[in-house]
């Protein structure tokens, strides 16, 4: 590799700076003795302490990975089978339609998104609460599952499957016991991505959410309003830890996926 | 071996384990399988060959049900499969592609059949290491796939599809990728486990010394079209076609007009200023009919002298010579420029022998070393 120029060098440091220099200061002030947000008084961590015992917060924290965990697992299932409906059902009537429906809600604004969801619920009379934030994630997540899937599926060989059958299976164990343990680091980081992307959404979740149910990020957004406090900062700091095992996880599982199809795909054609 | 006395193709009540009835398959506008019509019987070890992109593996996959016969019907001891689906059928199939199970051990690739018909533990693994001791791969067994070699891959998709021991195997390619003595061994172990156990055996191979050597019969393919079923002596000694001469072993073709004399015998002018050659056909031939003689190398002699009393001789310069080890091939080129191949075994050492580049020799041979084909 050619050294950097300090051209490039600054650009770098100049663009992480202005992207992660935020989130430090924020991670910095949750250690602050001080209440005082801007005064540095010394490292404690009495905030996360103090903010283990607010229950106000701890409820909202446990909505929120309740919905995370239901809304992924949902979005998983039902990605995956848009997925492989996506690239197994050669041609047929509405296929361009159909596709393009399910990549829409990638592109479209949370807040159309969350409005629409809205008025259904409404309409059908749905009462709002941790259900509907559920059905309303769920339908955003399964569009980022069923990307990540099918561009898994395109490239697996279909004989395989055939083997499976061929030696016995019904096709519903082909799946289970072939097709499924191969894509699997493809669904697993779908369902990170998803669960990621359900625990730090705002927007869909305050139009569907009602005064039953709470999400963290909702909680946040309403205290901060109030003035921020430490408390909040310790809060957003584990937010942001979880977050990053997320998406650094999904990543690394795609990327060792990658590179195990990329050996099984020069294996195949040595064989 | 047991060609002598195993013949169901030749006895008009035998029923076949297989039936193609005008099958036909289409891709899209693209025809595949050509309205073809073929019988194979029980225990029968069946061959197809042809060239690369003939439907040899599209006829293996309608047998195991991965695709549907756009016309005809296909039947199986008597029934039509065409609504059986591939899990259903007694059919297990050895893939071209191999379609090893990458996330599974060779161990467990190989139980995977066996595990689907619950047996039970025991039997399973008796089962596995039979196959693994039969393909060689015992030290392997815990190895995945792609932590093998291409020919030992090969070795576990051929365990994969035995291990079920099916009525019916199709073998998709099973012993390309490996080395000589290896496949040897191995299309022994294939003749074995057939005659052990009565398996009827469909195999494509592109090896037709294979194909001779396993096959009760072979068939020569050609864009989706049978060109001739028969057993490999036949196809070899009586090929029906210039095509699958040519396709089976060496051969030379000499085009020219026949004129009938006699019973069955044929005078044949192929070329200005040479004699006429003569050659015995069964098949009818008008006068002055367009054929083509066909004659195996190794039916044609090399002579410093002109032969007597041989029924064709023509006289040549050598051309070139190949040197087989156990074998030569002599390219004789005579007046006209025409190029024809005489073998001979080679029982001398090769500084001792009879004739050299640029040599002139006779070629000659009987009247029934030929063949004489119309097209
Ligand atoms: N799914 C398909 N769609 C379109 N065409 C196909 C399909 N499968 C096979 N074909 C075509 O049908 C023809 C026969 O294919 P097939 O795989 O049977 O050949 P083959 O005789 O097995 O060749 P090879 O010796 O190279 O394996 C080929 O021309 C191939 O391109
Ligand atoms: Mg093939």
């Amino acid at each position: 590799m050619s050294r950097m120029s300090w051209f490039n060098t600054v650009s770098l440091t100049l663009g992480f700076a202005f992207l992660y220099i935020p989130m430090l200061i924020l991670i910095v002030y949750s250690f602050n003795e001080s209440k005082l947000v801007t005064v540095w008084a010394g490292f404690s961590t009495k905030w996360y302490g103090e903010l283990f015992q607010n229950d106000a917060f701890l409820n909202a924290a446990w909505v929120t990975l309740k919905v995370a965990v239901m809304s992924s697992t949902l979005a998983t299932i039902l990605g995956t089978m848009a997925a492989l409906v996506l690239v197994r059902a050669g041609r047929f009537m509405g296929r361009t339609l159909f596709s393009g429906m399910i990549y829409a809600p990638l592109v479209m604004p949370e807040v159309i998104t969350g409005l629409s969801l809205l008025l259904l619920f409404i309409g059908i009379g749905l009462d709002r609460g941790v259900m509907t934030i559920v059905l309303a994630h769920t339908t955003f997540a399964m569009c980022y599952v069923s990307v990540v899937v099918s561009s898994r599926l395109v490239t697996f060989d279909r004989s395989l499957e055939e083997a499976a059958l061929d030696l016995g299976c019904s096709p519903a164990e082909a799946f289970r016991l072939v097709t499924l343990p191969i894509i699997a680091p493809a669904v697993i980081s779908g369902w990170l991505l998803a669960f990621t992307l359900s625990l730090d959404d705002l927007v869909i979740a305050s139009f569907t959410s009602g005064p039953a149910a709470t999400t963290l990020p909702i909680k946040i957004f309403s205290a901060v309003r109030l003035g921020v406090s430490p408390e909040i900062n310790a809060l957003s700091t584990i937010m942001i830890g979880i977050v990053t095992v997320g998406v650094i996880s999904a990543s690394l599982i795609s990327k060792q996926a990658l590179v195990r199809q990329k050996r099984d795909e020069q294996a195949a054609a040595r064989g | 071996m047991q060609s002598s006395t195993f013949a169901p193709w030749e006895d008009p009540d035998a029923k076949p384990l297989i039936r193609f009835k005008n099958v036909t398959k289409r891709f899209g506008e693209f025809t595949a399988i050509d309205n073809l019509t073929l019988d194979i019987f029980e225990r029968e070890f069946f061959a197809l060959l042809g060239p690369s992109g003939c439907g040899k593996t599209t006829m293996m996959r309608m047998l195991a049900g991965f695709e549907t016969a756009t016309e005809g019907v296909i039947e199986l001891a008597g029934q039509d499969i065409a609504p059986v689906p591939p899990n259903k059928r007694a059919v297990n199939m050895m893939f071209q592609s191999y379609a090893l199970f990458p996330h599974l051990s060779v161990w467990d690739n190989i139980a995977f059949g066996l595990r689907r018909d619950s047996k039970s533990k025991d039997e399973i693994k008796a089962r596995v290491e039979e196959m693994l001791r039969l393909v060689r791969l015992e030290k392997f067994a815990h190895r995945k796939p792609h932590q093998i070699s291409g020919g030992q891959r090969q070795r576990v998709a051929l365990a994969r599809s035995l291990a079920k021991a099916p009525k019916l195997l199709l073998l998709d390619e099973p012993l390309g990728a490996l080395d000589k003595k290896l496949r040897q061994d191995t299309q022994f172990e294939l003749m074995d486990i057939q005659e052990k156990t009565g398996t009827t055996f469909v195999i494509v191979t592109h090896d037709q010394e294979e194909a001779m050597t396993v096959a009760s019969r072979v068939a020569v393919m050609d864009q989706g079209q049978l060109m001739q079923v028969a057993t490999p002596d036949r196809i070899y000694e009586t090929p029906n076609s210039v095509y699958v001469a040519d396709f089976i072993g060496d051969v030379n073709i000499i085009e020219g007009r026949a004129t009938p004399e006699g019973e069955d015998g044929y005078h044949i002018d192929w070329a200005e200023g040479q004699p006429a050659l003569t050659a015995k056909s069964s098949a009818k031939f008008d006068k002055g009919q367009k054929c083509h003689l066909a004659i195996r190398p190794e039916k044609v002699a090399i002579s410093a002298e002109r032969p007597a009393d041989a029924a064709n001789a023509v006289q040549g310069r050598v051309h070139d010579i190949a040197y087989l080890g156990n074998l030569s091939t002599y390219y004789v080129e005579l007046a006209d420029g025409s190029i024809i191949k005489a073998q001979t075994s080679n029982t001398r050492r090769i500084s001792r022998r009879s004739f050299t580049w640029e040599d002139t020799v006779w070629l000659s041979w009987t009247a029934t070393a030929g063949v004489l084909l119309a097209n």
